[in-house]
């Protein structure tokens, strides 16, 4: 089911809130949150119902799904003020207990496609509606395990999984391509005869779209969404570095001054779409 | 024990949550498993990292999986997917190694599971139950299929000595009662207690050892007679077809250390590897390793 309920606003405000809790923590990974975020929003605000449930395979991301829990109303600006500090719920990488939205403590990569399975399985099994929705990266892709559960959820027909990569290009020492070149995992994937669909994974309208035309019968879906790590900041996009680096205040207010630039950019070509 | 086991399974066909995974083994011997589940039968291939990431998606989802491969295939390629999948979120899934220890003889080391539940007890939730009987499928089944908690259960193959009154199942059980003179307490796990009873009956009366059985770890508490007798021996025999390492030697010696209670002696009989770099049968494996009934009860019987 698709809702309309994610404004420009309130996605303004979460990329805003997103880079607050890096900056304030002193934590890197910055580059893959900004990269997972526009996917993670569209799903939280526009496609997951009651029955559906997500696994966050690229844990390295819990930041941009903590912050998507915010915009929800799941998590308060207090619990994002101990993000990475001592005492907190909102470890580095999601926790496997305290935050019920979380299903999985994640952060080794090559789980979620599994774990994601197994619970669309379930659903089968049991003759459950709603839908199994999992984000992993492209790196991941390196894992074995996850070629595991590709042939498996194919083999099985889960077709109320659909499986999300986010493809930025850079993994923690350098291009996807140049590791495993999965530049051509689409093609592995339709290969393994899932159905594929290819996306700019910050066009939340064609996001939205294909998240809506996945099959509901015969073969489990993938997604594969085409981003930008560190999207929206000049000086992170598409740079191996933020993929760990943590900002310093001259970085936040330029990365924040590049984000609400952005926002404006779009805002007004909207006007003008509708003029 | 594959085939008691296997009639279990079929009864418990008949609870709607329960799931039986497996990684494509159990060739003549899984088929009724098999016919009595229908869709809740899943034999997921070759690969144990979907096998119990998909166990711990069934489970969080409600439902019960039981998760099948052999002994060494459970626990050492999945480590991780048990850990941070299953164990760290504590979810009721049920990891079934089959021919623990040397159970697959010559078929070799990378076939060995010994050092399974050392393995497995370092992480948090899960407990390890290890029949030693056919009989105790049933009772330790009825307990694994209302867990809350992750599970390891380790089969191997029943060596049932004959003409013994086996008490009812239990984690402790005393299945020979040291003689008069006896000097020694035998506290065995699995299947190999089997032998050992057979031996140490054919001793005299009053010169025999006790032998007791375990069955569950890691240990919740002592039982007060296992350790009254173990005063009273002066010699504490541990055995068991799995490394000195963290094996149930090493938590039985921590567990009455931390009651401030020592034996006069203790001696821990465990698996060895490969001393001679031979293979053979369990039993082999078994004598190369000082774990046969006539190794143990030198030990148990020397002064």
């Amino acid at each position: 089911m698709i809702k309309r309920e994610l404004s420009s606003d309130l996605l303004l405000a979460t990329k805003l809130r997103l880079l607050r809790m890096h900056f304030e923590a002193g934590v890197g990974h910055i580059g893959g949150n900004l990269s997972s975020l526009d996917i993670l929003m569209c799903l939280y605000h526009q496609v997951l119902g009651p029955d559906d449930a997500f696994v966050l395979s690229k844990g390295h991301s819990a930041g941009a799904l903590y912050v998507t829990l915010w915009s929800k109303g799941g998590l308060t600006d207090a619990d994002l003020e101990t993000f990475h500090r001592d005492a907190s719920r909102l470890s580095g990488h999601p926790p496997c207990s305290g935050i019920p939205a979380i299903l999985f403590a994640t952060g080794s990569l090559g789980h979620g496609p599994s774990l994601s399975s197994g619970m669309a399985l379930a659903k089968r099994l049991r003759g459950e509606p709603g839908r199994v929705y999992c984000l992993t990266s492209d790196g991941e892709w390196n894992e074995g395990s996850c070629w595991e559960a590709l042939i498996f959820a194919k083999h099985h027909g889960l077709s109320n999984l659909t499986l999300i990569v986010d493809l930025n290009g850079l993994q923690g020492f350098g291009t996807t391509n140049f590791f495993s070149n999965v530049a051509a995992l689409t093609e592995k994937f339709r290969a393994f005869g899932w159905y594929v669909q290819e996306v700019n994974g910050h066009d939340l309208v064609a996001l939205t779209s294909a998240l809506s035309q996945c099959p509901s019968i015969g073969v489990p879906s993938v997604i594969v969404a085409k981003t930008i790590k560190g999207n929206g900041v000049s000086f992170m996009e598409g740079r191996m570095d933020s993929h760990y680096l943590p900002l310093d205040r001259t970085q936040y207010d330029q990365a924040v001054r590049d984000v609400e630039l952005e926002a404006d950019l779009v805002s007004s070509r909207q006007k003008d779409g509708r003029e | 024990m594959r085939a008691p086991f296997c009639a279990l399974m079929v009864e418990a066909a008949a609870s709607a949550d329960f799931v039986f995974l497996t990684g494509d083994l159990g060739f003549k011997a899984l088929e009724p498993v098999r016919d009595a589940l229908g869709k809740r039968f899943i034999n997921v291939g070759v690969a144990e990292q979907n096998m119990v990431s998909l166990a711990a998606g069934l489970a969080r989802a409600g439902m019960r999986p039981w998760a099948y491969s052999i002994a060494p295939f459970i626990y050492a390629r999945p480590f991780e997917q048990i850990r941070n999948d299953v164990c760290l979120h504590r979810l009721p899934v049920v990891l079934v190694g089959n021919g623990g220890g040397y159970g697959y003889g010559v078929m070799g080391a990378t076939h060995h599971a010994i050092e399974d539940y050392g393995v497995i007890l370092t992480l948090p939730h899960i407990r390890a139950y290890i029949p030693a009987f056919d009989g105790d499928l049933r009772p330790m089944l009825r307990l694994l299929a209302h867990t809350e908690c992750p599970a390891y259960l380790r089969l191997g193959l029943s060596e049932e000595p004959k003409d013994l009154a086996i008490p009812p199942y239990g984690a402790w059980r005393q299945l020979l009662e040291r003689g008069v003179s006896g000097r020694a307490t035998i506290l065995a796990v699995g299947p190999l207690v089997g032998g050992i009873v057979e031996a140490a009956r054919n001793i005299s009366s009053e010169r025999r050892p006790s032998v007791w059985l375990l069955s569950e770890l890691p240990i919740a508490e002592l039982p007060q007679p296992f350790v009254d007798d173990v005063t009273k021996s002066g010699h504490l025999v541990v055995v068991e077809e799995h490394v000195e390492h963290g094996g149930a030697g090493s938590m039985i010696a921590h567990k009455l250390l931390s009651h401030r209670f020592a034996p006069f002696r203790f001696s821990h009989l465990a698996a060895r590897g490969y001393p001679s770099s031979l293979y053979g049968s369990q039993k082999f494996h078994r004598r190369e390793c000082g774990l046969d009934p006539s190794s143990v009860l030198t030990v148990a019987c020397q002064d």
